[in-house]
């Protein structure tokens, strides 16, 4: 029983490890280097980060389909509000815009009692054309500011052994894998995924927990964003587009079910990571874009597929 | 009424057998129905009709006995393989696809093509024709069945019956979702199909409507034969004393118990027309058949659904009800729909009975996984739950001890009134003799009756039966179970719950009779 469930656990780590080793058979030493680690780390960045949100998401039962249209709404903001405030207060700001859409999300899952799907589904068009109305359909610049170096290599003795933002990152992972493991609201977000009948009979307050989950996935995606915004250096309204599916990606393979009631923070870095090695690890084979693409899909399916044989074999 | 004797059956089955692990739900049961005939099978609840219906239907395998369809063997693999040989039923729940027109459920799998392409002209005019037959012209074919009402649907599902050109056509509890007015024109109905010659199967555990409608019944209980004969020469009295039959046993155990002061009071509450009060100390029984709004009646105290008036006060607590305010206020449910409602089954045992309570597991918003398990693991230890450990998810447990668990969270909660909802049913004997023990311990504990109102102290957490007496309000359709293990019982029928009295005063026979309206009957 304890063999099974650490295999449970970690059989995505174990999928992440193989995947690696794949690549770095094919690639040579060099894909190990520490510099390629770290390349590869700034790259999983902007996913994990929205990713984190959508994990407690999809635990709950739910969908966020209006993500990369939240984080390209992220670097607008920022960039408007780095024109007049300094970069604290337009971090903060792109959060707070993230979050309120997230808010909007919740409100209008839980008051109209329409599925997360359709509701996000239009959140997603409508939030594009606010980011797309905001920035006037352009790039919007902005000055430089340490904001912009969130994402760049620590290499050059910006942050600490890795950047900053990668920091960021792993301090809310570890915040949200607590809080979904060690708190009521984690345990109600499991309950209300496994079965929402079951959590309301037991006095779980359904509306609020399902609201607090859209807005912090939101304020997620808006963090996401202001990282996108640290690589890019320019608002750009047009960014992330399709990046939810990234995100869902990240989450399934990492051991997330739409069904709701299971998903795990540790199993969706590992998942982001998976996308990301491969990524690189085609690129630096000199592996055209098609190929990655069909080793992602064959991956997302063939993880699935192996969770679903593994839990028929129990 | 056609003459029988003589004239092979149009369906029999004889000596058929079914067990499910040690339980024996059917033991060697006889019956058959003529062309021309309406049989009633009529049993309680777990007389084993359900299980009778599943091996007609195809979807249960008899361990042993013999079925024919016009003389021919019928040994069913699936429902599919019982409709293509004739033998039709239609459920309490309609299995129509609501977005579909009348005629294309009509003809749903069996639709007339021509080259792969479907004819519509023809599949209209079978839908007409089956419409007609039924005495119906008035429904007409295109209407999307969603639209129906559910005597309309009703209709429509028989008549596919008849279109896919069956013989034997079942009913099981078909009047359920009717109102009076429906059920007259479904009776009407009925004997039209009889005069055609068809052969009626009709289950029920409403006297009145067997009386009327049947021309025979047959009796079932504890999966046997007990009685059969001719409707119009047998009084509902006799038809109520086959199904009942049966002394109590000693799987109720009842210690003394004391009623203390009222903790629940239900003054004219809509929907179930209720007016009762719940002392501590006490098991308040409703009886009831399927489908007689007790469950209603429970949720609605509960706060799961809405009060249209009237007034629920717990203890000092009144005002609007909601699950989470109920379970404050000491008061807690176990779900008769243990699957769907009672149990998350993907997630562990501890998950699932400290859900209403995770407060009291670790300093302020945190949830400690040691302390839940310990929580858990005392539970399992004292109702002797057969699991793995504190982790196991519920969906891998029997399903006595998944309705454990789910009692096991309202003792986590320590609540003080318990609002049970067919808590034993579907789980094996020994479970069920478990929870009788366990409702009498609840209400028989020591009792301090110097403390007023409902408490609820945080810190203690998997403390029962010692603090003072429960309550205990308990719905089942089993009335041997109501009669053994409450102290009060009322009886609820179409919606309208009567006045409670001392369980001595009843007996299964008269629970029965002012349960299925044979009182208005004979």
């Amino acid at each position: 029983m304890k063999a099974r469930r650490f295999l449970d656990e970690s059989g995505v780590l174990i999928g992440l490890v193989v995947v690696a080793l794949i690549f770095g058979a094919l690639v040579g030493p060099q894909f190990f280097r520490a510099a390629n680690l770290e390349l590869m780390a700034r790259q999983t960045v902007i996913v994990a980060a929205a990713a984190l949100g959508m994990t407690m998401i999809i635990v709950s039962g739910g969908i966020d389909l209006s993500v990369g249209s939240i984080v390209s709404l992220s670097t607008v903001v920022v960039a408007l509000l780095l024109k007049t405030h300094g970069p604290a207060l337009a971090a903060f700001g792109a959060v707070a815009a993230g979050a309120a859409c997230g808010a909007v999300n919740g409100l209008l899952i839980t008051q109209l009692r329409v599925v997360p799907f359709i509701v996000t589904l239009g959140t997603m068009l409508l939030v594009r054309g606010a980011a797309k109305g905001l920035a006037d359909e352009r790039r919007i610049e902005a000055p430089i500011t340490w904001l912009n170096d969130l994402l760049r290599t620590a290499r050059d003795g910006r942050g600490w052994l890795l950047p900053t933002g990668i920091w960021i990152t792993v301090a809310l992972a570890i915040v949200v894998a607590l809080m979904l493991r060690y708190t009521r609201f984690g345990r109600h977000l499991f309950a209300i995924g496994s079965n929402e009948r079951t959590a309301r009979l037991c006095g779980v307050r359904i509306n609020h927990t399902k609201f607090a989950v859209y807005t912090l996935g939101g304020a997620l995606a808006g963090l996401a964003g202001v990282m996108e915004f640290s690589k890019l250096s320019v608002g750009d309204p047009t960014v992330a587009v399709g990046l939810e599916l990234d995100v869902i990606a990240a989450v399934i393979i990492g051991g997330g079910s739409l069904l709701g009631g299971k998903g795990s923070v540790l199993g969706t870095l590992a998942g982001a990571a998976i996308m990301v090695v491969i990524q690189v690890g085609c690129s630096q084979q000199g592996l055209p874009n098609w190929v990655q693409q069909i080793v992602t899909g064959t991956i997302i399916i063939g993880a699935v597929a192996l969770d679903r044989w593994r839990q028929k074999s129990t | 009424m056609a003459e029988t004797v003589g004239a092979a059956p149009r369906f029999e089955m004889r000596g058929v057998r079914k067990a499910f692990g040690a339980t024996v739900a059917l033991d060697g049961v006889d019956f058959a129905v003529h062309s021309g005939e309406v049989c009633a099978l009529v049993g309680q609840n777990g007389a084993g009709k359900s299980t009778l219906m599943g091996i007609l239907a195809g979807a249960l395998k008899p361990d042993a006995g013999v079925m024919r369809v016009e003389g021919a063997p019928y040994a069913p693999r699936h429902p599919l393989d019982a409709r293509k040989a004739g033998v039709a039923m239609i459920h309490q729940e309609l299995s129509l696809a609501p977005h579909l027109t009348v005629m294309e459920n009509i003809v749903l799998g069996v639709e007339p093509t021509r080259r792969g392409v479907i004819q519509r002209d023809r599949m209209r005019e079978t839908a007409a024709a089956a419409l007609t037959e039924l005495g119906h012209p008035d429904i007409s074919p295109d209407t999307v069945v969603g639209d129906l009402s559910p005597a309309g649907q009703q209709l429509v599902e028989i008549a596919r019956a008849l279109a896919s050109g069956c013989r034997v056509l079942v009913l099981d509890e078909p009047t359920s979702s009717l109102s009076h007015g429906d059920v007259r024109t479904l009776f009407d109905l009925i004997g039209r199909l009889e005069r055609q010659g068809h052969a009626i199967v009709y289950i029920s555990h409403f006297i009145e409507e067997v009386k009327e409608v049947s021309d025979r019944y047959v009796v079932l209980r504890d999966g046997r034969n007990v009685g059969e004969g001719v409707t119009a020469q047998t009084r509902a009295e006799d038809i109520v004393g086959l199904m009942v039959g049966r002394a109590l046993g000693d799987l109720y155990p009842r210690s003394d118990r004391t009623a203390g002061d009222a903790i629940l009071e239900v003054e004219a509450l809509v929907p179930g027309s209720a007016t009762f009060t719940l002392h501590r100390g006490e098991v308040l029984g409703i009886a009831g058949l399927l489908g007689a709004g007790r469950t209603r009646l429970l949720r609605t105290i509960f706060g799961l659904e809405p009060v249209k008036s009237g007034r629920i006060t717990i203890a000092a607590y009144s005002g609007p009800a909601t699950p989470q305010a109920r379970w404050r206020q000491g008061m807690g449910m176990l779900s008769e729909d243990r699957n769907g409602e009672g149990l998350a089954r993907t997630l562990s045992i501890a998950d699932n009975m400290t859900m209403t309570r995770l407060e009291s597991l670790g300093p302020a918003f945190a949830v400690l996984p040691t302390r839940q398990d310990a929580a858990a693991a005392r539970w399992i230890d004292r109702l002797a739950i057969r699991c793995s450990g504190p982790r196991q998810a519920v969906a891998q447990l029997s399903g006595g001890n998944q309705q454990k668990v789910a009692f096991a969270r309202l003792l986590h909660h320590d609540v003080d009134v318990l609002v049970l909802d067919e808590p034993t049913r579907g789980i094996d004997v020994s479970s069920k003799a478990q929870i009788y023990k366990l409702i009498d311990e609840l209400v028989s504990a020591t009792s301090d009756a110097g403390l007023k109102g409902p408490r609820y102290d945080s810190t203690v957490v998997g403390r029962p039966f010692q603090g003072r007496q429960k309550a205990v309000l308990l719905v089942s359709s089993y009335f041997p179970e109501l009669l053994g293990v409450c102290d009060r019982i009322a009886v609820m029928s179409r919606g309208r719950l009567g006045p409670a009295r001392p369980a001595s005063e009843w007996t299964e026979h008269a629970l029965l009779m002012e349960a299925s309206g044979a009182r208005a009957a004979s």
